[in-house]
């Protein structure tokens, strides 16, 4: 059987840290960096071709775990749009003075607006701290996955993996 | 009576490869698809599709649905939308052709131009049966409410008819379909109360979970529906913890207010069509139940009736695309042709078969489609 992951149905700290797409503290120290959060061995590939760095691998078998090269990676984040299972996040813990930014899929609309005050959510979708818009990227070859970076202090990089949706009002879901 | 060498019986991934092969070997094709839109259920996959390169990963289903109609379309292939096939004997198929809009898909036949419900016979050499899956029932108090429907019947609403069921539902079934749909419905402006499955585990993809965890929606495993209840429509619903023996926990009932209920507990190959051709079925309960027997060239045992994508095992819209380019090939040497380099493509597509059949997840298919083509290989006409 593949990797537990429920409850509580997202991977855990213990199962990133061994997950062979998940960046070392170290690498995370040092600048923007990508974590991927693919845990199970599924059959999918395209994380390994949008890399222009070659720092992604998946090989034969195509259901191997993506694995990241931490050293090759640059950072750039081509590859968060172009995951089919939007579980790639661009990580920049020298983002500035005391925070950091967290880059991720958004698929949802309205998109939040650059320079916006936004609640960042953690894995399991509860609201954890406040962060800034920074960049909203949804160019042509993001096939039509935006991708939203938003700025928070930075002990929250590791568990900020989204924001709580603009809902016409309502509030997130569950 | 219309007379074609290959006619292919829906228009999905499966059936449209299939049919594009044929049509790439010089042969008359035809392909039937009763809904108003070739694709199949590619129309309504508005998300990124896993697998590899070669199986388009990271496309979107409806943009695969597109390119393979083009592709279809200029090999040559004739597809007829709203015709429903409702009778195979003697290699000929009965279909009755129900509306012609002005502005439907339809590639125009000399024969089927006119009127709004025709019958049309079509004599074919070749029949390939690509008629895909359905979605299971389940039944509990309340389930003929309005309001309570197919996850697959809301995808439908959303993302083909931009109609939202409802505004709070509740997604029964955690497996990819569950997990795929509640993401769409809250994409498309629903509120996703809860996701709940009855076994102890998420049955899809934990990326799939996890995209909507992250969106706050819960998933309760070990816990099922008990009940369905308002006036006119579903106001309400409860659902309860069951224990290891599937029995729901005494004073776990717990009642949610939605206004819809998604069903999301499987699929089961769409073989009447194949039953009543006289193909013979074999029960696989890891393959979603009632299969056509078939060999390794996907000819069942009625000869000249081949058979592709979630018909012959429910699986996914990559393998259906390699299963559909296996038939049709197969087909078309059958029929006197084989080029010289059907050997290596088919060797090909069997290895990417196998490919997208290993790991965790999908290694009981590979294993339950090797015992249903040893059947096959028995029983199915010989080359």
């Amino acid at each position: 059987m593949s990797p537990a992951i429920n409850p509580p149905s997202y991977p855990s700290q213990q199962e990133l840290r061994n997950a062979p797409g998940y960046p070392s503290q170290k690498r995370l120290e040092k600048g923007p960096v990508v974590a991927i959060e693919c845990i199970e061995e599924i059959p999918c590939n395209p994380c390994e071709q949008a890399c222009p760095q070659h720092a992604i691998t998946i090989g034969e078998p195509i259901t191997n775990c993506p694995h990241l090269d931490e050293d090759k990676c640059i950072g750039c984040g081509l590859c968060v749009s172009q995951c089919p299972g939007l579980a790639i996040f661009l990580i920049d813990l020298t983002h500035s003075q005391g925070s950091a930014s967290v880059a991720f899929p958004h698929e949802y609309l309205p998109l939040p607006k650059e320079g916006q005050t936004v609640r960042a959510v953690n894995r399991a979708g509860e609201p954890i701290c406040s962060a800034t818009v920074v960049r909203v990227q949804n160019p042509k070859t993001n096939g039509q996955t935006p991708v939203v970076t938003v700025a928070m202090p930075r002990k929250y990089a590791t568990e900020v993996r989204g924001i709580l949706r603009a809902q016409g009002g309502k509030k997130n879901g569950g | 009576m219309r007379e074609v060498d290959l006619a292919v019986v829906g228009a999905g991934p499966a059936g449209l490869t299939a049919a594009i092969e044929g049509a790439k070997r010089g042969y008359s094709t035809v392909v039937l698809d009763m809904n108003p839109r070739p694709g199949g259920q590619l129309i309504k996959q508005i998300h990124k599709f896993f697998g590899s390169r070669e199986h388009r990963a990271g496309t979107r289903g409806i943009e695969i649905a597109d390119t393979l109609f083009y592709e279809a379309a200029s090999a040559g292939v004739e597809v007829i939308v709203e015709a429903e096939v409702y009778a195979i004997h003697d290699s000929t198929l009965e279909v009755v052709v129900q509306t012609f809009a002005e502005d439907s898909l339809i590639l125009p036949s000399e024969e089927a131009t006119t009127s709004r419900s025709r019958p049309l016979s079509i004599a074919a050499r070749r029949i390939v049966l690509a008629t895909g899956g359905a979605e299971n029932a389940l039944s509990f108090a309340g389930w003929t409410l309005p309001g309570v429907m197919g996850a697959g019947a809301a995808q439908t609403m959303i993302n083909l008819w931009r109609v939202l069921p409802g505004e709070r539902i509740l997604m029964v079934g955690a497996g990819n379909v569950g997990l795929i749909v509640s993401y769409q419905l809250m994409q498309a402006g629903g509120e996703v109360v809860a996701v709940i499955e009855a076994t102890p585990r998420i049955g899809g993809y934990g990326v799939h979970a996890a995209k909507i965890r992250r969106a706050g929606i819960p998933i309760l495993t070990s816990h099922t529906i008990v009940s369905a209840s308002g006036e006119s429509r579903v106001e309400r619903a409860v659902i309860a913890k069951v224990d290891a023996s599937w029995e729901i926990v005494p004073g776990s009932e717990q009642e949610l207010e939605v206004d819809t209920i998604c069903i999301a507990v499987g699929l089961y190959p769409n073989a009447r069509l194949a039953s009543l051709a006289g193909c013979e079925l074999h029960y696989f309960p890891g393959l979603g139940g009632w299969i056509p027997v078939h060999n390794s060239r996907m000819e069942t045992t009625v000869s000249g009736i081949y058979v592709a994508g979630d018909l012959s095992g429910v699986e996914e819209a990559s393998t259906a695309l390699e299963e559909g380019r296996l038939a049709g090939i197969c087909a078309a040497a059958s029929l006197g042709k084989e080029r010289a380099g059907d050997h290596d493509e088919i060797k090909a597509i069997e290895g990417r078969l196998l490919g997208l059949r290993s790991g965790p997840f999908c290694q009981h298919r590979q294993d339950a489609k090797q015992e249903l083509i040893g059947i096959g290989e028995a029983q199915c006409p010989q080359q």
